[in-house]
């Protein structure tokens, strides 16, 4: 009698924790059940998004630089599995998927040379200005491991923590990916990774007041969570064909300006 | 908490706690200078005075207009256009026509030389626009002459430079102008504010429509001049003036790419809402915290508190109206404190000795003294100089609260006007946390002599600007702008370009 | 020092520089400005101090002391005299008979002024041989070197013994800004002086440059305040050398009146170091009078 398989019950990335929806509501998907989280799930999330958020910017930018570069390997090290799952072109999809990784992973201590200045004004002040994270971000991902991947990846790298909505129809993969990130070098609520329906999860976030900026995946998304999202004015990013990796880290980088007297 | 009380006047000893009495300072006579009045001849403003749209001045499409007056008298200064709908579709479009046919392909550099232009003229009719922005706003003229105009020039001055240099701004992002600018502005920096959001649009290659504030628009008019005397393509730059129903009508018109807004975060969030526009920047409230440590240069400090709060009225998004003091050095401060409100001199906003102009408008007044009201009520102790206002005019004493509880209005919500809260704190962690236990983000201040201190707040503290042993310091090259629901965007430096641009 | 925590509080040099630039855009005019330049005259100490001094020139300078208005002017503000006027220790007695009868006192530079590069005894001795030549005012030197060296015991313990040395005169204390460095320096230079004793705290010798700027005199000024708020005793301030002109002179008086308030307005508190002055401030009070500006031709030189 041949043995029988042990299928995979899929789970969510919540404050470094692979957990159930606490709605233990699930959706039937071809390949297994994948979460349905709910309102609570967010408001965990983001909960542990803002615990975790002081320690991860406080890191050296060059040990997050590490951090996500491990991710990169991680990755790498599953690269067959997931290149299973995400089907045809999947093989493609998860070298770029880690070639992204590893391109921010080296962003991780150059951006702020790049976005940093010293201003030079007409004062016996020295004057400089340079990015801070802007904190928890929430985010809609696209579809794949590649749209999940841009959807967090600029955010994390440039020292925020992050709540990503799984794309609805990539649930399997955010779950699998989740794993790979339980598993690296990421702190607990670094990331979160919600799977379910957007349209169900996605005004929760926008609503949340503990919540920085969204990064959106288009306008009528955006004009969605508009009223919503206004109420603590939310930072609102909205994907865009062509943005180069820099300005992605931007958008989600608050600038100061530092002032002080130049005498003895 | 404090035991100082106001000293009684004339006498040149207070009693003390415990019963003695102590040494005290009397400021009766000081900074009671003789009247020494600006000359307001070189202003000649027109009894009505029309938008400026395509070049030219116009009626509103209607007819309508509104008085505006001399906060500091309460005389009519002259009336302007009131716009409407129509009005501002008609600035909406000739922008676009200009935007199309003219501004987007002349070449940046001469885009550039426009605005050197104007930046010269500003400065050759310096003194005009500084009795204009003090008669119309209120503020003093040592601060229209001083800080306001010459700042505004600069700001020209400095967005010039960069417009044919804009491929070097961005390290290797590409960027493209975005369109038509709709540009809502304040009364607190009338001509300032124009500079601010007009110097960049253009340099960047955009066209605007300008709305200055109903209580200040005779600066931005006389800008206007300005701008035909630089020969500035018409329809490059129109403003339509009115109230709050026409910054909504622009804010929201289809027609516009960009909405760049200062003013407070309520109508901030109204426009977030509404605009059509997918650019935005918002330049909105504050309630910045002002940290003092006992180690500080004290002396220095009180300058910096008092510049803080009391500059322009108050009337100042980032102004230090949070004060937090290390305990050990509370009553040291407050007794330093006390005695420079006595020699800061308020009335005629033209005198040149004025430290302290008219308050704004009379609504404005109405809003600082319900403030007033409502920290006396939440037990905090006020304090305020003894000098004599003017009758006439709209007017507030330099103010300050002792006493003062992080829950208590005063606070929390932003006042606009010469009234600072004064709290203490005993370790630096509790500074942070207070200073960082507000929804604004805008500016903060720290006063300490440890540079390693100085670092380890500013990192901490959640604010666009952070000004180190110093107080309310502007420049064109420093960006400016806030955290939090003081708003988004940059403007000043390079970074005041990306506001402006489409950058991929 | 009894007030450490005073003396060490920081000054911070461009917040200090910008402040006491503020003071320099009050705009005096009319009456303010009549009164503030009568004012000015009564504070000066009418200066000479040159290798070159003779009895006459202190006897003609003496004579301008006197009656700083000249007579058209004296005529309507009758009774000005400026407050002393200050020589070295071999004219105090010229200056003692030129002056006879009048309210001007005689204050004379000593301590080895100006460098005060000599033995404590002979220091001491030049104070105990001045105020005996009948000096009302003792301008002492401060030991710089000593200072810079950290040896503040050394500071003070000198300038009790030249206060002890005085007697009866009044002391003013001469920091010679310009040889000590920072404002944080001079701040606590301040402190050892009020604290040992100085009756008057003062810039300068004018023969350093810089001599006395308006921030080192603020920072001076909230030094005085500090310790009177402490102690309750109200320390004078002498600003010496480079104050020139009318108009740098209301600005120091703008200054003192703002920091430290009504009761520093008298030349028993407050003092210009100065030889030019007087005829400037004759000048603008000519102006002021008549409307018109004036030539230099028409003031005595003395």
């Amino acid at each position: 009698m041949p043995r029988l398989a042990i299928p995979k019950t899929y789970k969510m990335l919540i404050g470094g924790a692979l957990v159930r929806s606490e709605s233990g509501r699930a959706i039937e998907m071809s390949g297994g059940n994948v979460c349905r989280s709910s309102r609570k799930d967010v408001r965990d999330a983001v909960k542990s998004a803002r615990a975790a958020w002081p320690g991860w910017q406080a890191r050296t930018a060059y040990n997050r630089g590490q951090i996500v570069y491990r991710l990169a390997e991680m990755l790498e090290a599953r690269s067959g599995e997931f290149a299973e799952l995400l089907g045809e072109g999947g093989g493609a999809e998860v070298a770029a998927s880690v070639d992204l990784l590893v391109h921010y992973a080296g962003w991780a201590d150059k951006y702020q040379q790049c976005l940093g200045t010293v201003n030079p004004v007409a004062m016996p002040y020295f004057n400089f200005s340079f990015p801070e994270p802007m904190g928890v971000v929430g985010a809609t991902a696209n579809r794949g491991l590649n749209g999940l991947l841009e959807a967090l990846v600029p955010a994390i790298t440039g020292g925020n923590t992050v709540v990503v909505l799984a794309d609805d129809g990539s649930a399997i993969v955010a779950s699998e990916f989740s794993e790979v990130v339980a598993t690296s070098d990421v702190p607990g609520g670094v990331v979160n990774i919600l799977t379910g329906l957007q349209s169900e999860t996605l005004p929760h976030l926008a609503k949340h007041m503990d919540v920085n900026a969204l990064v959106l995946t288009d306008e009528p998304q955006r004009q969605s969570v508009l009223e919503e999202a206004t109420e603590n004015l939310k930072r609102l990013v909205v994907s865009a064909p062509g943005r180069s990796s820099l300005e992605q880290i931007r958008l989600l980088q608050e600038t100061k300006t530092v002032w002080h007297p130049v005498g003895v | 908490m404090s035991k100082t009380k106001t000293t009684k006047t004339g006498s040149a000893q207070v009693p003390h706690e415990n019963g003695r009495t102590r040494p005290a300072l009397r400021f009766d006579r000081a900074a009671a200078y003789a009247p020494a009045p600006e000359a307001s001849d070189i202003v000649t403003i027109k009894a009505r005075q029309g938008h400026f749209i395509d070049g030219e001045f116009v009626e509103s499409a209607e007819g309508n207009s509104f008085e505006t007056i001399n906060p500091a008298t309460e005389e009519v200064l002259g009336e302007v256009a009131k716009g409407s709908a129509e009005d501002v579709d008609r600035a909406v479009k000739a922008a676009r026509k200009a935007y199309e046919k003219v501004w987007s392909k002349l070449p940046a550099a001469e885009r550039g030389k426009y605005l050197f232009r104007i930046s010269r003229i500003l400065q050759e009719r310096a003194r005009e626009f500084a009795v204009l922005e003090s008669l119309d706003g209120g503020k003093p003229i040592r601060e229209s002459r001083d800080v306001d105009v010459p700042l505004a020039a600069a700001h020209f001055f400095y967005y010039a430079g960069w417009a044919d240099k804009l491929d070097f701004a961005f390290g290797g992002r590409t960027t493209a102008p975005i369109g038509v600018a709709g540009q809502i502005i304040p009364w607190n920096f009338p001509l300032l504010m124009a500079a601010w959001k007009l110097a960049p649009a253009l340099a960047t290659g955009n066209t605007c429509v300008l709305k200055p504030a109903e209580t200040t628009p005779l600066t931005a008019l006389l800008l206007a001049e300005v701008l035909q005397q630089a020969d500035l393509p018409p329809g490059v730059v129109n403003i339509v003036t009115g109230f709050g129903d026409t910054g909504a009508a622009l804010a929201s018109h289809k027609g516009i790419d960009k909405v760049a807004f200062t003013g407070s975060t309520e109508v901030g969030k109204r426009i977030q809402r509404t605009a059509k526009a997918r650019h935005l920047t918002l330049e909105l409230g504050g309630k910045a915290a002002n940290i003092v440590f006992a180690d500080c240069a004290l002396d220095q400090a009180v300058e910096g508190i008092v510049n803080g709060i009391y500059f322009n009225q108050g009337h100042v998004c980032c102004a230090g109206s949070r004060l937090l003091v290390e305990e050990s050095v509370h009553d040291r401060l407050i007794q330093k404190l006390e005695d420079r409100i006595q020699t800061l001199i308020v009335g005629d906003p033209l005198d040149k000795n004025t430290d302290i102009g008219a308050i704004n408008s009379k609504s404005q007044l109405a809003t600082i003294q319900r403030y007033l009201q409502a920290g006396v009520e939440d037990g905090c102790e006020i304090h305020q100089s003894r000098r004599t206002l003017p009758k006439k005019g709209f007017w507030c004493a330099p103010t300050y609260f002792t006493g003062v509880a992080q829950s208590s209005r005063i606070a929390q919500e932003e006042i606009f006007g010469p009234v600072l809260a004064v709290m203490t704190f005993r370790t630096p962690e509790e500074a942070i946390e207070k200073a960082n236990n507000t929804m604004y983000g805008l500016s903060a201040g720290i006063w300490t002599d440890k540079g390693s201190k100085i670092f380890k707040m500013l990192s901490q503290m959640r604010a666009g600007v952070v000004w180190a042993n110093t107080f309310n310091k502007f420049d064109p090259a420093s960006p400016f702008g806030g955290y939090k629901e003081s708003g988004y965007g940059r403007e000043g430096g390079a970074h005041g370009l990306a506001a402006y641009l489409e950058v991929k | 020092m009894r007030h450490q925590r005073l003396v060490e509080t920081p000054v911070d040099q461009i917040n200090v520089e910008e402040r006491a630039a503020r003071f320099t855009k009050r705009s005096i005019k009319t009456t303010s400005k009549v009164e503030g330049l009568l004012l000015a005259v009564s504070m000066c100490d009418l200066t000479t101090l040159e290798g070159k001094d003779t009895e006459g020139k202190v006897r003609q300078m003496c004579q301008k002391a006197r009656n700083p208005l000249g007579a058209d002017l004296a005529a309507s503000h009758p009774g000005v005299t400026v407050a002393a006027v200050c020589v070295y220790p071999n004219l105090v007695e010229v200056a003692k008979r030129s002056l006879k009868g009048s309210q001007v006192k005689v204050a004379a530079v000593a301590t080895g002024f100006p460098s005060g590069q000599y033995p404590l005894e002979v220091r001491l001795d030049d104070v105990r041989q001045t105020v005996e030549l009948g000096a009302d005012e003792i301008d002492m030197v401060i030991n710089r070197g000593a200072l810079l060296e950290g040896d503040i015991k050394t500071v003070f313990d000198e300038i009790v013994q030249v206060k002890e040395a005085c007697g009866e005169a009044h002391l003013k204390v001469i920091l010679e800004t310009g040889e000590i460095g920072s404002y944080d320096t001079v701040r606590r230079a301040s402190f050892v002086a009020m604290e040992a004793g100085a009756d008057f705290i003062k810039t300068s010798t004018g023969k350093v440059q810089p001599a006395a700027t308006m921030p080192v005199a603020l920072v001076m000024l909230e030094a005085i305040r500090d310790f009177y708020y402490a102690t309750g005793k109200r320390i004078g301030m002498k600003p010496a050398g480079g104050i020139r002109t009318s108009k740098e002179a209301l600005h120091y008086l703008v200054m003192l009146s703002e920091t430290l308030g009504d009761d520093w307005m008298t030349p028993d508190l407050f003092r210009f170091g100065a030889s030019a002055l007087v005829n400037d401030l004759q000048m603008q009070l000519a102006k002021q009078a008549t409307g018109r500006y004036q030539s230099g031709d028409y003031f005595s030189l003395d």
